[in-house]
């Protein structure tokens, strides 16, 4: 799926703390994979617009199984308050990679299993999932069975480290839907000082099965996110997916979804809003490998400052895929002389009887809309903020669960206040 | 005809070869010995008579190009390319050099009159009547290029009058030798890429263009490419020059002799265009694309490249790429000049076991600039076709504006269509939009022309061409006549 062509920087940081001791088959592969190819810079195909160059040199840590308590409580507290969660809403929380049952509140209707490597690590020949795959030591198993309506949950990630120290978290979570099940997931993560998480999720959604997973990094500015998803499903089945990328100095999330039966559905949304120095990229690969399935993409780019987006976007539609209903979208605003947008919205179609399509658009604010509101006395600042926000809506909308969008749309809100600020 | 008789026809003309320029002309040659060393450029530079300067730069390509290797990010396959398994000089066998068309070997003439390239300077009478069968056309120049070098060069008086020098490359380094060293590699440098830097090794020959200040060049230019000897590769090498205010269209075609085994074809085209200047670009490529096993076949991995160099300045690239077993290949435009203009307007076709990677790239630099990017590809029988380009504004291309549409239309579901648009903005005001789909011929239209009695390849045919219609009205009139023949005879047996 990703070639990896052996071009990258030393892994070492990281493969120094691989002790082999477990003897896990998967781990020992991710060794060889990253002893092999390194961290990608730009030059590998895949990683095109994202180096991993600067990850090199950071001597990361493993994280302290004890975190700083009242740092922990108030990134929760502030997140809480921030998004107006739900005060009753279930939730499971992890903290510096590990779980915290003492602060999650579990749902009913949904079965929570901790990582046991021997089981749960999956192998996956990409590097951010190798990477976690080497040091993976918790993470949750999500299991909703077949015909059950879990209805709302939060998974948490709260991060905190040390002054000083660089950590580096690899929880390794799994979602597992049966057939005609349903789970609407905030995937909310959070974080304070140096660190790198690096979160990979497996989800599968059996036939008839709904999944709903509304992403929002809100990462620590310093901090790096390198996130996999990896969903498969099946007939009839959905994953539907929103993207909101807030946080991070580098961040990169990356989902590989296949269509393995009839009638799937697939969505693949997302928005990154960035401003500093910040780089974010979303990257995908859709694989339609039956007939008649239908996925959907619309990714925006709102950016500020030195800001750099990167979107690569790919839908493989194999030769049994007939019948497919592919479509994605790009959109990028520049806000600024500075920043920067690199898109790679690609198709690769092997069937014939498909539609297929997708468009990409790079500009800045029109300046039409702009002096529509001005004349009508809305300030400048305000009339920017109005189109923004209405260029931002055809995405967040897009969300199915009214209560997770409303989560989305005051991120989106924040993001906004504070960039002014 | 009765319907019978008509199935019969039908199905014969399947059987045998649909390329028709796959002879080969038995003509007594000069050749390299095969393999690729320094020995081999000094031979060429020595054989070709060419000034110092031009052998180290040679030289210096040919060190790049040891240390580079071949990329590999393209979607095509192939197993891997023996380079010291090639003749890098082939050239027809002369007695002192042709001053005249009375002198160049009337083998050779046959070859081009089979062909269909006109190298008799016919003068356009009016009232002329021409035989029966025959269009009345423009005149039109042409240099003809056999395996490594120029045979002729026509009409070069008419031009000459106008200041126009038109003129095989390896001439142009003799009698213009401040212009060629002034331009070459200034657009595509010796170690742009690994296939750049193997033509500028051992580029044999190739057309030179150069228009002086506010001339409208008054004809067609226009270059054929036949690759005929075997065991051989053809690099040939074209540089256009066209200065402020001067205009000139140029086209390109190309064939070569049917073979099992793989030939290698390495071009590089540089275009400069200065203030208010306007190329036009024309490519026919319809090398011999290999047999319905894929046996054979040229490949076609080609370097060209234009720069806008002044403002207001105008470069347009037209294609229709129905040929080579491979095709790798991105006429590219870097538009410096603040208010130029880049165009890509490509058909690409591929049936049975071709590959084709081509596109463009655009590279905004000044302001205001703007390019458009027309992209059609076709894929049937077993073949794979991508469409791969870059668009990309540079800090500095205030206002500058894209558009870019690329269509796949996928016939039979053993072919595959792709499409990898690279999209890059580091401008604030730079506006970028870009589209593209992929589907199958519509069953209505199928429907809709079978019913009113076009037989099933017929109709295809009549879609197809109103699918690339809006790159072929790009073309030259009677180059659009033969593309469009050409998009049919490549789909033949594709459907069915």
């Amino acid at each position: 799926m990703n070639a990896i062509a052996p071009v990258g920087v030393s892994a070492a940081a990281f493969l120094n703390r691989y002790t082999g001791g477990d003897g896990n088959a998967t781990r020992a592969q991710a060794a060889d994979l990253l002893r092999k190819t390194g961290l990608p810079r730009s030059g590998v195909e895949a990683w095109k617009y994202t180096s991993l160059r600067t990850l090199a040199d950071i001597p990361f840590a493993g994280a302290p199984v004890q975190a700083d308590e009242a740092a922990v409580d108030t990134l929760l507290a502030d997140a809480v308050r921030a998004y107006d969660l739900d005060a009753d809403l279930p939730r499971a929380v992890m903290v510096n990679g590990r779980f915290a049952p003492d602060l999650s509140r579990l749902p009913d209707g949904v079965s929570v299993t901790r990582f046991a490597a021997g089981a749960d690590l999956t192998a996956h020949d990409d590097v951010a999932s190798a990477l976690n795959a080497l040091l993976a030591e918790d993470g949750l198993t999500l299991t909703v069975a077949s015909g059950v309506d879990a209805g709302r949950m939060v998974l948490l990630s709260v991060v905190v480290a040390p002054d000083g120290v660089a950590l580096s978290v690899h929880p390794r979570h799994r979602i597992v839907l049966g057939a005609g099940a349903r789970l609407s997931v905030l995937d909310l993560s959070v974080g304070r000082g140096d660190y790198l998480n690096n979160p990979v999720l497996d989800v599968a959604v059996a036939k008839g099965g709904h999944l709903i997973h509304a992403k929002l990094q809100t990462e620590d500015p310093a901090a790096r996110h390198l996130a996999v998803v990896h969903a498969e499903v099946g007939a009839d089945a959905s994953y539907d997916s929103f993207t909101l990328t807030l946080g991070a100095a580098l961040a990169r999330h990356e989902v590989h979804a296949r269509l393995n039966a009839e009638g799937g559905i697939v969505h693949v949304n997302g928005a990154q809003l960035l401003d500093g120095r910040q780089i974010a990229d979303l990257t995908s690969v859709i694989t339609h490998a039956a007939p008649s399935c239908n996925s959907r993409q619309t990714v925006k780019n709102v950016l500020a400052g030195h800001a750099r987006g990167v979107f690569q976007g790919k839908i493989l539609v194999e030769r049994v895929a007939q019948k497919t209903d592919g479509y994605q979208m790009n959109q990028a605003l520049l806000l600024s002389d500075h920043a920067e947008i690199d898109a790679k919205p690609e198709l690769e179609i092997y069937a014939d009887d498909v539609r297929c399509s997708h468009g990409a658009t790079v500009g800045a604010l029109d300046a039409d809309q702009l002096f529509y509101l001005r004349s009508r006395g809305v300030a400048g600042e305000e009339a920017r903020a109005i189109l923004v926000k209405a260029f931002l809506h055809d995405a967040v909308e897009l969300m199915g669960d009214e209560a997770l969008r409303a989560v989305l749309n005051r991120a989106v809100e924040t993001w906004w206040t504070r960039k002014d600020a | 005809m009765p319907a019978i008789a008509e199935t019969r026809d039908a199905v014969e003309s399947l059987g045998q070869s649909t390329y028709k320029w796959g002879f080969e002309t038995e003509i007594e040659m000069d050749m390299a010995p095969k393999g690729l060393t320094e020995d081999t450029i000094r031979l060429i530079s020595h054989r070709k008579q060419e000034p110092e300067w031009l052998l180290e730069w040679r030289l210096k390509a040919f060190q790049a190009w040891l240390g580079m290797t071949e990329p590999s990010w393209a979607k095509v396959s192939h197993p891997p390319i023996d380079f010291q398994d090639a003749h890098y000089y082939a050239a027809p066998k002369k007695k002192a050099g042709p001053k005249s068309l009375e002198e160049v070997d009337p083998e050779l003439l046959r070859t081009y009159e089979k062909l269909g390239i006109p190298l008799h300077e016919q003068a356009l009478l009016a009232g002329v009547e021409l035989p029966e069968g025959e269009v009345a056309r423009p005149p039109v120049a042409v240099d003809a290029v056999f395996d490594s070098v120029s045979v002729v060069t026509t009409f070069r008086e008419t031009l000459a009058k106008a200041g126009v020098i038109f003129c095989p490359i390896s001439e142009a380094v003799r009698e213009h030798p401040e212009l060629v060293r002034r331009y070459l590699g200034s657009v595509v440098p010796v170690a742009d890429n690994f296939y750049a830097a193997l033509n500028s090794a051992v580029f044999t020959d190739g057309s030179f263009v150069y228009v002086p200040k506010g001339v409208r060049c008054p004809m067609e230019l226009s270059t054929y490419f036949r690759i005929n000897a075997r065991n051989t590769g053809q690099f040939e090498r074209t540089l256009i020059v066209v200065e402020d205010g001067a205009s000139v269209s140029y086209l390109e075609g190309c064939t070569a002799p049917m073979r099992d085994e793989n030939q290698l074809h390495a071009a590089v085209v540089e275009l400069v265009a200065m203030d208010d200047a306007s190329i036009k670009y024309s490519t026919v490529q319809n090398w011999y694309p290999g047999d319905e096993q894929g046996r054979g076949g040229i490949y076609n991995f080609v370097t060209k490249r234009g720069a806008c160099r002044g403002d207001r300045s105008k470069i347009s690239w037209t294609q229709v790429e129905t040929g080579s077993a491979i095709t790798w290949k991105y006429p590219s435009c870097i538009l410096q000049g603040d208010g130029a203009v880049g165009e890509f307007y490509s058909v690409a076709v591929t049936n049975n076991h071709q590959q084709a990677d081509t596109g463009t790239k655009m590279i905004h630099l000044g302001r205001n600039t703007r390019s458009t990017i027309i992209a059609k590809t076709i894929s049937a029988g077993h073949s794979d076709s991508t469409y791969r380009g870059l668009v990309r504004m540079m800090p500095k291309a205030a206002g500058a504006r894209n558009f870019t549409q690329c269509d796949s239309l996928l016939i039979g579901d053993q072919c595959g269509a792709h499409t990898v648009p690279y999209i890059e903005s580091r401008n604030l005001s730079a506006k970028i939009e870009h589209e593209a789909t992929t589907s199958k011929i519509s069953e209505d239209q199928l429907f809709y022309c079978r019913q009113r009695g076009l037989s099933e390849e017929d109709a295809v045919g009549l879609i197809v061409n109103g699918f690339c219609k809006d790159v072929l009205k790009e073309l030259p009139m009677e180059f659009a006549v033969e593309a469009q023949k050409l998009l049919q005879i490549s789909l033949e047996g594709s459907v069915g």
